[in-house]
């Protein structure tokens, strides 16, 4: 049977999803989506180049026909502006999956979780589907996934950090708690974070750093595509329990 | 003289000429209307509505697109 999970009534096969940003070109960033198997792929919302409008744009080499974008709010610090940015991209897009991210800082780029909450609301009333950035909080995600966000995206570490999941057991609450999908997004920085986040019974991790930094990308986008396979099998699988000492693997019985 | 109409596209300054379209201005920038989201004095203009929505003496636009993001 397929391993598939649904979002906002979509389904889909891959658990990973991947940003645009931060690519040297769009052919490197296009060969990495294909080599990471993403169906889904975030992009952010900006004015059009006015003074050179023939520059090449995104859709040209990643098809939204084929690949379903996820209009984010990256840069918004209030409520206002990510709800702003998001009416804008639903009419660029016309569609209503959408990343809602509020952001609370510059420095750390965590999110201000009141104006996410205020947001996430407001999206909902205006038949917005968000999958919305958040705080590894389960109590704050649950008041989300209450508000009507269609999937949890607690933060593993913080954004462009590539330090890990530095919260197993905050992400592990959340999971255990929400009724929606919940994705790592930010904080993944090589592909055995992804199968952490996959093992702790994520349904998808969301990633854009680690991919795009790495000295070749498009390697490192087939291996995150492998390592959320494989985190999602183990999970799927259930590991082994932990022991404090070790356990023979050949039998005791019938040694010479 | 052609008569123009005084306007501001992404925070910038232009004069278009009177009486065009929402959709003929995004033309007249080279763009493709329907790759773009257009915001009119704060408002959505919806696609659909491009073509009939006159520019008017002191609108203020917002002229979107998608592009790499995280």
């Amino acid at each position: 049977m397929a391993d598939t999970w649904n979002v906002a009534g979509k389904t889909f096969s891959s658990r990973l999803i991947v940003g645009t940003g931060k690519y040297k070109s769009f052919e490197q960033n296009a060969a990495a989506v294909a080599a990471s198997g993403a169906e889904i792929v975030t992009v952010a919302v900006r004015r059009v180049n006015i003074s050179d409008p023939g520059q090449p744009l995104l859709t040209d080499y990643i098809d939204p026909k084929t690949i379903t974008y996820l209009p984010n709010t990256a840069g918004c610090f209030t409520a206002e502006e990510a709800i702003r940015t998001l009416r804008l991209a639903r009419e660029a897009g016309g569609w209503e999956l959408v990343k809602l991210e509020v952001l609370g800082e510059a420095r750390t780029l965590y999110p201000d979780m009141r104006e996410t909450l205020k947001a996430t609301e407001t999206l909902v009333k205006e038949g917005f589907k968000p999958m919305v950035y958040c705080v590894d909080d389960p109590i704050a995600a649950k008041q989300l996934e209450e508000a009507g966000a269609v999937a949890i995206m607690p933060l593993g570490a913080p954004i462009g950090s590539g330090l890990g999941i530095q919260n197993r057991v905050t992400i592990r609450l959340i999971v255990e708690g929400a009724g929606v999908p919940v994705l790592v997004d930010a904080g993944v920085g090589t592909a055995s974070d992804a199968s952490v986040a996959m093992e702790l019974g994520c349904d998808g991790v969301l990633m854009n750093t680690a991919i795009a930094e790495a000295k070749d990308p498009v390697v490192m986008a087939r291996a995150m595509k492998l390592a959320v396979e494989s985190g999602r099998l183990a999970y799927l699988a259930g590991r082994m329990g932990q022991r404090r000492y070790a356990d023979p693997s050949s039998p005791l019985a019938g040694l010479i | 003289m052609q008569e123009t109409v005084s306007i501001r596209v992404n925070g910038s300054h232009r004069r278009v000429p009177a009486g065009i379209s929402v959709a003929d201005l995004a033309l007249e920038l080279g763009l493709e209307p329907a790759k773009v989201a257009v915001e009119r004095n704060l408002e959505i203009v919806p696609r659909s509505a491009l073509a009939e929505v006159i520019v008017e003496d002191g609108d203020d636009y917002e002229i979107v697109t998608f592009v790499g993001g995280g």
